[in-house]
């Protein structure tokens, strides 16, 4: 027990971001709505965005921005003194492309919606199995 | 099926939790994700390409093939958006209304009926309602400020936080404020929907014509040291002239995107808001 406590608060960020993760997980496959199912896959999407930075944390380390400035190129650049900045650069592109699918979605709603004049999936699949 | 849901969520946490476990710990510099291949990256940026913002580097240089085709997929989600809705969908109403600007009297005409030509009258939709004097003159206080941020934010991505995606977020921001508070109407006039459709291929052929520049100047695909001779200065600092090309071709595909998904699910594909 008393190894436990430590090993909980030290790992904290990974149990938010599976808590995070489950609740759109949850939402994808159990609520009825489409919209809601699509604001699940952003839960889920920003789950992700979060683990990806909090993996990119080092302690005692900066922004990854070089403090030298411009004119500093012959520093020597000590590596730990800087955030990791594979996970940001990642995670930047994610966060546009996650707008962008998001609008795919909306797109692909209001047009099941135009059709079947509903956004709930089992009146869909109440008319899809009566023509 | 909520209880199937419920058990498939529990027994997908319980594996992530029992893989957490052997995780590293939150902010140790010892993770495996920052010992192998970023201490080089953050050593070696200033020195490949004098850019301080390793983030920048890493995006348009180290990895620029990934962002290349992270902008094609942009480029594809607005395209994908205005197959759906403004191509398959937006017919014409039946009925159509029309305000008198000076009384605000509407007047609604059914299919076929054409109202005289005449400049007292402006064609309106279901969904309009009288603009707001306040928030259209805030909105329009603050939008030349949000435009010129968003390119301070491109162009300083070198330095500071910043680059194409984010300024070209804000970007086309500015440009959906003017959409809401105004009406779709007049964002269309300052952003007509053939530009925004012919802007954002534009924005995703600057990042690949950079590209392609550099493999015609006898280097790799993406190797902006090629364009030295072009630009008259030292393999160094033409890489980051070259990445600064790179975020500008990002950044108006970004924004062109944005404003183009902004448009199409606001108004399912009739751009009528407001008309």
């Amino acid at each position: 027990m008393s190894e436990l406590i430590p090993t909980i608060i030290a790992k904290y960020n990974y149990w938010i971001y599976i808590t995070l993760m489950m609740i759109g997980l949850y939402a994808m496959i159990a609520k009825n709505n489409l919209v809601k199912k699509i604001v699940g896959m952003n839960i889920f999407q920003t789950a992700i965005i979060l683990f990806y930075v909090s993996i990119g944390v080092k302690k005692g380390a900066t922004i990854p921005i070089s403090t030298g400035g411009h004119g500093a190129a012959h520093e020597v650049v000590h590596a730990a003194d800087y955030l990791n900045p594979l996970p940001h650069v990642l995670m930047l592109t994610a966060i546009v492309v996650g707008v962008a699918t998001l609008g795919v979605a909306l797109a692909l709603a209001l047009r099941i919606y135009s059709r079947y004049n509903t956004l709930e999936e089992d009146e869909i699949l109440a008319q899809i199995r009566k023509k | 099926m909520k209880i199937i849901g419920l058990i498939i969520t529990i027994i997908t946490g319980a594996f992530l939790v029992y893989a957490a476990v052997d995780f590293p710990a939150w902010a140790d510099p010892n993770s495996p994700a920052s010992t192998y291949l970023s201490p080089y990256f953050i050593e070696n940026s200033m020195k490949d390409t004098s850019v301080p913002n390793f983030v920048t580097s890493l995006l348009a240089d180290y990895r620029g093939f990934d962002t290349m085709f992270e902008t094609t997929v942009i480029f594809t989600a607005g395209l994908v958006c205005f197959i759906l809705l403004r191509i398959s969908g937006g017919k014409e109403p039946e009925t159509r209304h029309y305000r008198h600007v000076l009384t605000g009297v509407t007047v609604t005409l059914k299919e076929g009926r054409k109202i005289p030509a005449s400049e007292d009258f402006e064609r309106i939709d279901d969904l309009w309602t009288p603009p707001d004097l306040i928030i259209k003159t805030g909105c329009r206080l603050m939008i030349p400020f949000i435009q010129l941020f968003a390119l301070y934010v491109i162009a300083h991505g070198h330095s500071s936080p910043g680059g194409g995606f984010q300024g070209g977020v804000i970007l086309g921001a500015s440009i959906i404020l003017l959409a809401i508070s105004h009406d779709l109407r007049t964002a269309l006039e300052r952003m007509r929907e053939k530009v925004v459709a012919i802007l954002c291929p534009v924005g995703v052929a600057i990042y690949a014509g950079t590209g392609t520049l550099c493999l015609l100047l006898g280097l790799n695909f993406l190797d902006y040291s090629a364009l030295a001779s072009v630009l008259h200065v030292d393999p160094i600092s033409a890489r980051s002239h070259g990445i600064l090309m790179v975020e500008i071709g990002v950044g108006i595909a970004v924004m062109t995107t944005m404003i183009w998904i902004y448009n199409n699910i606001s108004s399912a594909g009739k751009y009528n808001q407001g008309l």
